[in-house]
């Protein structure tokens, strides 16, 4: 059977959330899948929240917009509590507990808090909350290898910002070992 | 074979135009096609290219219009209500036989409408964009892939039918990302066109880039002419893709971003055990209607997924001529259909409803 | 026998459709001389207006482009930045320039676009039959200002050269006449100039020729000419509002 990973990442503009979905998506590219990676555009992003479609499968994809989720990646309330309702029975929920002070109330999902914002503050690792999260994704979900992952992050990462793969990839060691 | 980099729609398909030839960008900002012409901006300036920011729609296709009389490959791009403004100029253009090229990166309407993607332009670009008997030729992509590969044949086809050729486009194709290779050398074979208002330099007769013919019969004339380029085009240029059509009973028929959304559905049916198949048009005008026809040997039924109220379900029923059913499913206003829903309609017209 | 008047090379052997007293045909020879005098009617592209003067592509021995009602500006550019070496004109009237077309105008000349635009204001849309141009005067009778132009109303007429001589794209905005041998004689080097402008990259040239309708005005020829020199010449003052070649170009 064919595997399809539907992604969704939520949270402010600024948080890295296109970033991350990039990184997602580049990883499953190297991994020889079939990718798609839509973010939502407009008015709601001025300032407001943020959200990207990534879908990692074995076969062509057909809607790269993810109205269910098997994974979710809160960054901040609203949009967990715009999403937890969504996620695919048995899917898998990631939150940002510096950010979100609340619970997921559903038994049927598979849910990991994690209290990345704060973590990357004191590693050093400002603005990287949610590729900790997304360290996190790779290893319990495993639909992108870990190899891929590392290529990724160096595609994305600019030349001139070289700096911040050094961080980006010790956000990622620190999310698998969560 | 090149590398497949990640892009988005909208800037893939605006370095798709440049590997093209295509030196002479003009637009006016509006979402959500704005990374077309901030990409065009950027790189034009490198390659000696010419990217204008217009003072309206209305100036950037008629730019667009200097340019194409001038013989050089040109284009612009808008959205929905941008594309209205540009109707005037579209209809010199092909009252002036020139080629050119026009992006719709369509979002929901009427007036200001919305901002998210929509298919609610269909009408528009296959049957009046702009007053007159007149046709472009319209190509609607699904994939970032054709987005690149559609603008070589827009050229390609327009110029040498001497059309306006629109991509008809949408938010979600513009905005999203998916894996994409561009073919080594997209450039070449640009023909000729010794039509073109460049200067005759005194060595030949002079050129006239016009559409106004005073004298009723000659404009007949003229525009019998043109339909006759336009039968050739319909004869020639007709594509469509099959997919799980050999058998199928129930044949879905969508374009751009709901064809993908359909696509899923009928892979859902087929694992249900319906026989569904999909259609999906790739020329908006020339219409596939040889596809249709004969899809009809099998089909017992037809479901037109549309984002839109229903516009291409009318073509499709010209072509099925009452024979079959065809029925229409569709989300407007900005909405995508899901392959859950598209689901419960191919069941519906199984009589497999739950 | 010595040749001392012939048709410039840069006009068609083609009748003009212009009517009696209507001063196109002069513009139209002024523009054809300088074009023959700059050796330049080979490279040139010529862009024309819907108006009476839409015809001029039948005139003009250029290369010749007809543009939607107003946009010539616009046309104008695409031609110019696709062939930065070619001369390219506009040929336009005053319901084409400062009505349908006040937008392309502007911003072509803000922009400094290079180009030379041929400018006829005759106070009146005249291939239409004589409605109120964004020109006719005050008081002006037309088709639809049966009971003269009323301002309060109707508005305004627009000084297009005073307009654009404040854009810092502007090369040159003179307003010149045809009604004796000397101010045909002072078009003709406004008009030469504006395409010199252009050839030495200098942008936005415009010359604005205060013009006569007899067929509208519903006057004679002599009458027409008349009526220009009394009412028009207050209204709309010859001279240069904007010369970047001059020293202290600015009226």
């Amino acid at each position: 059977m064919a595997k399809t990973t539907n992604i969704l990442m939520a949270g402010f503009g600024g948080q890295g959330i296109l970033f991350a979905g990039k990184v997602t998506a580049y990883a499953g590219l190297f991994d020889k899948k079939e990718i798609s990676w839509l973010p939502s555009y407009g008015p709601e992003m001025r300032g407001g929240t943020c959200n990207c479609s990534v879908v990692v499968s074995d076969e062509p994809i057909g809607s790269p917009l993810v109205t269910a989720p098997d994974l979710l990646v809160a960054m901040n309330r609203p949009s967990l509590e715009k999403f937890v309702d969504k996620v695919v029975p048995g899917g898998t929920i990631l939150v940002d507990s510096t950010m979100i002070d609340i619970k997921v109330e559903r038994t049927d999902v598979n849910v990991y808090y994690i209290d990345s914002t704060r973590i990357a503050d004191e590693e050093g690792l400002k603005g990287c909350a949610i590729i900790i999260l997304l360290g996190k994704a790779f290893k319990e979900l495993g639909f992108v290898t870990a190899e891929s992952v590392d290529k990724a992050i160096n595609k994305v990462i600019p030349p001139k910002k070289a700096a911040m793969i050094e961080l980006n990839q010790k956000a990622i060691k620190i999310g698998m070992e969560a | 074979m090149a590398e497949k980099v990640l892009m988005k729609g909208n800037e893939a398909l605006a370095e798709a135009a440049i590997q093209c030839g295509c030196r002479h960008y003009f637009g006016y900002p509006i979402t959500p096609q704005t990374e077309i012409a901030a990409y065009m901006s950027k790189r034009m300036p490198k390659i000696g290219g010419t990217f204008l920011q217009a003072e309206s729609e209305i100036a950037a296709i008629n730019m667009v219009l200097g340019a194409s009389s001038a013989g050089v490959r040109a284009m612009t791009s808008s959205s929905s209500p941008g594309v209205s403004l540009k109707s005037e100029g579209v209809s010199y253009i092909a009252g002036s036989d020139l080629p050119a090229l026009i992006i719709n990166v369509q979002r929901g309407g009427p007036g200001l409408g919305g901002i998210q993607p929509s298919q609610s332009d269909y009408w528009q670009a296959t049957k009046a964009l702009g007053h007159g008997d007149f046709q472009m030729f319209v190509l609607a992509p699904s994939t970032i892939q054709e987005m690149v590969d559609f603008v070589k044949l827009a050229y390609e086809v327009g110029e040498k039918y001497r059309v306006p050729s629109m991509i008809l486009s949408d938010g979600m194709l513009g905005q999203m990302m998916e894996p994409v290779e561009f073919p080594e050398k997209n450039d070449q074979d640009i023909p000729e066109k010794p039509w073109a208002t460049n200067g005759h330099q005194n060595k030949r007769k002079k050129n006239i880039i016009n559409s106004l013919y005073i004298e009723p019969q000659e404009l007949e004339d003229l525009i019998n002419e043109r339909y006759q380029r336009y039968e050739l085009i319909m004869e020639n240029e007709q594509r469509a893709e099959e997919f799980m059509t050999e058998d199928a009973d129930i044949i879905v028929v969508a374009f751009g971003a709901s064809s993908r959304v359909s696509r899923s559905a009928v892979h859902m049916a087929r694992a249900q055990g319906i026989k569904a198949g999909l259609i999906r048009p790739i020329t908006l005008w020339p219409f596939p209607d040889k596809t249709i026809k004969k899809s009809m040997d099998t089909a017992s039924k037809y479901l037109v997924v549309e984002m839109n109220k229903g516009q291409m379900v009318d073509d499709v029923r010209l072509v099925v001529e009452g024979k079959k059913p065809v029925e229409f499913f569709g989300r407007t206003g900005g909405i995508i259909p899901t392959p859950d829903e598209v689901l419960a309609q191919i069941k519906k017209l199984a009589g497999k409803e739950e | 026998m010595a040749v001392v008047f012939e048709r410039p090379k840069a006009l068609s052997d083609v009748p003009f459709h212009y009517c009696p007293g209507c001063t196109h045909g002069i513009v139209h020879r002024l523009v054809a001389e300088v074009l023959d005098e700059l050796g330049v009617v080979g490279q040139t592209v010529g862009v024309a207006s819907v108006g009476c003067s839409v015809f001029s592509y039948n005139y003009f021995d250029c290369d010749m482009v007809q543009a939607p009602h107003g946009r010539a500006p616009a046309v104008a550019t695409g031609l110019k930045r696709s062939l930065p070496d070619n001369v390219i004109f506009t040929y336009q009237g005053d319901g084409d320039l400062a009505a349908i077309g006040m937008a392309e105008t502007v911003h072509a000349a803000t922009r400094g676009e290079n180009i030379t635009v041929i400018f006829i204001n005759n106070a009146i849309y005249g291939m239409t039959g004589g409605q109120m141009a964004p020109t006719s005067l005050p008081g002006q009778v037309t088709q639809t200002t049966p009971y003269g132009r009323d301002t309060s109303v109707a508005g305004h007429p627009i000084r297009v050269c005073e307009l654009l001589s404040t854009l810092s794209g502007t090369a040159l905005a003179q307003r010149v006449t045809v009604d004796s041998v000397k101010n045909v004689n002072i078009a003709k080097k406004a008009i030469k100039k504006g395409f010199e402008n252009q050839i030495n990259k200098r942008g936005y040239s415009i010359i604005e020729v205060v013009s006569t309708c007899p067929t509208n005005w519903g006057l004679s020829p002599q009458e027409a000419m008349k009526w220009l020199q009394d009412n028009m010449l207050e209204y709309y003052p010859l001279g240069v509002y904007k010369d970047v070649t001059a020293e202290g170009g600015n009226k």
